[in-house]
């Protein structure tokens, strides 16, 4: 579903001081548009990938040095934001209301000393000003959305009460309540087991279809229209992401090597795709020993 | 070649039951999975087995044997005894925490055999640097540091360490689910060709499925400290699975599955 882009990113760089005074380029030269689709990320450690994630919401570890020919966001409202030149002020606002990004661990990402609730309120506090009584019924709206069953007592929780599948659905209803445009998700299911992440993306997958308002509108002030927001899926899990989103940008020593809809991805060409796609185990096709994926020096270059 | 009997295994955490009356066989160079969610206890199982975790109750023996005579007269009766260990050697999930950060490969290498009294000087030596290739890293990486290797380096620095006292049983406990794909796959091959070369049995625990079918003839699916059903890999592959919990992991394995659209 192709539709005007919300996210406009051209030759992107993200770049390290070594020790010895060089730079070290992690990500190096990648472009792409998002539309209000699923877009994946697939690529294994050091590809990149989340380095690309993290510069598109700002998250980048100070001293890097990140570099774009454009870096756009284009939200409602008309006009783009330049990501790359806006001041910190207006980045701050953007990051938590309008893009959110789900990260991979609920252990290490939610504050282990706040109760659940008043960390979901805590981003409606810094972004819409609504009252405390609205603030409390979205946040009981948004864990509610991510399919927990008695959100009035979770709120009450904290982060080490629950287990890391309603850790990661309290953290989507974080980033959600604020209802963003755009949803940057990195690895957000595989730190959960097989069963609880299929129910993970099922929540994911009902939220950017209806757009984080659609279910609901006309009950809470401040939301949008729901019409789909766009998401971005980073993950090491080839298979996962082709069964989730509807494109899947390849990435390899920080460049992306192939970009190919997720239905066609048997039909993949480059030799990085298709090796990572064949040296997995298959339940049904024993292949014995597994094929090894061979690197080729080209591929980087 | 040896094998594993597990007689209702107990392994009880402040009163809770984290294994709950376990009894299942490991014939002699058999390669036996077991699967489950988080907190399904495959783990305590194989941390019983090896002598890591108290046991609450139930008895685990060692059968078949080099010396031929059933379950064994001089097979070792404690589980963490020395020379229980002898037997039996377990590889962790994660190779970035389960080797020493300020040790050398070698120094990794050697702990073992002081232990265990095995060699001395160059024989030792020798045995480590044996060890080292048989893994495929060969003897190049001896005086490395953990911090100075890869993932996949690290997982064969565990597995040569496992592997040095020659033991006929191998614990894998998720071996592979920290590593990349294409470090899995060498990883897998890595494990079935050693497997294939000395006769060894396998204990292998993963929450992927495709994993344990690739590796493991028989697999047990667990559940809340207790089995919840035994079957082949091939039974498995073919999905001819009796329970529906099962049947529910294996749904889970096959992926996302979009509705509508």
């Amino acid at each position: 579903m192709p539709t005007a882009p919300l996210l406009t990113v051209e030759d992107l760089r993200v770049a390290y001081p070594q020790r010895d005074g060089g730079l070290q380029e992690v990500v190096r030269g990648v472009s792409f548009t998002l539309g209000r689709e699923r877009l994946g990320i697939v690529g294994e450690s050091g590809s990149g990938k989340s380095q690309t994630g993290r510069a598109i919401m700002g998250l980048t570890a100070p001293g890097a040095v990140v570099s774009a020919k454009t870096l756009r966001f284009d939200g409602e409202g008309g006009r783009g934001i330049d990501l790359l030149t806006c001041p910190p002020q207006q980045r701050r606002a953007l990051r938590g209301g309008r893009m959110a990004m789900v990260l991979q661990d609920p252990k290490f990402s939610l504050s282990p000393v706040m109760r659940i609730g008043a960390q979901i309120e805590e981003t409606l506090r810094t972004h819409l000003p609504v009252s405390s009584s609205v603030r409390r019924a979205r946040m009981l709206q948004a864990l509610a959305d991510v399919g927990i069953e008695d959100p009035a007592r979770v709120a009450r929780l904290y982060p080490h009460e629950v287990s890391g599948g309603m850790g990661q659905r309290a953290m989507i209803a974080m980033m959600l309540v604020a209802g963003p445009e755009l949803l940057i998700a990195d690895e957000p299911t595989s730190a959960l087991d097989v069963t609880v992440q299929l129910q993970v993306l099922g929540i994911l997958d009902k939220l950017v279809r209806a757009g984080s308002g659609g279910q609901h509108d006309g009950q809470h002030d401040g939301k949008r229209e729901g019409n789909g927001m766009g998401l971005i899926f980073i993950s090491h899990d080839l298979r996962l992401v082709s069964s989730f989103c509807d494109r899947v940008l390849v990435m390899y020593a920080g460049r992306v090597v192939e970009e190919i809809a997720a239905a066609e991805l048997h039909h993949a060409r480059h030799p990085y795709t298709r090796g990572l796609l064949n040296c997995l185990p298959q339940l049904g096709a024993p292949a014995h020993p597994l094929p090894v994926l061979q690197r080729d020096e080209a591929w980087s270059r | 070649m040896i094998g594993l009997r597990v007689d209702g295994l107990r392994v009880v955490y402040d009163g809770f039951a984290a294994v709950d009356g376990l009894s299942f066989e490991v014939a002699p160079g058999e390669s036996f999975g077991i699967v489950g969610e988080s907190g399904s206890g495959k783990s305590t199982v194989l941390r019983a087995l090896c002598g890591l975790a108290p046991l609450a109750g139930g008895r685990i023996a060692f059968t078949g044997s080099g010396s031929g005579s059933g379950s064994g007269s001089n097979m070792p009766a404690e589980a963490g005894s020395k020379a229980w260990c002898r037997q039996m050697q377990m590889v962790f999930q994660d190779p970035y925490g389960s080797l020493h950060p300020r040790h050398t490969v070698d120094r990794l290498l050697a702990e073992p055999l002081a232990i265990h009294g095995i060699g001395q000087g160059r024989e030792r030596e020798a045995r480590i640097e044996r060890a080292l290739d048989e893994v495929g890293l060969g003897r190049g990486f001896r005086f490395r540091y953990p911090h100075q290797l890869s993932g996949g380096q690290r997982q064969r620095v565990a597995i040569a360490r496992a592997l040095i006292l020659e033991p006929p049983v191998l614990l894998l406990d998720e071996p592979t689910s920290a590593l990349d794909a294409s470090v899995q796959a060498e990883v897998l091959n890595l494990l079935e060709a050693l497997r294939a070369q000395r006769g060894l049995s396998f204990v292998m625990v993963s929450h992927d499925l495709a994993v344990v079918t690739h590796l493991c003839q028989r697999l047990m699916v667990m559940r809340r400290g207790r089995a919840v059903e035994m079957l082949a890999a091939e039974d498995l592959a073919a999905q001819r699975v009796q329970t529906d919990y099962t049947q529910q992991l294996m749904q889970a394995a096959a992926g996302f599955v979009r509705v509508g659209v």
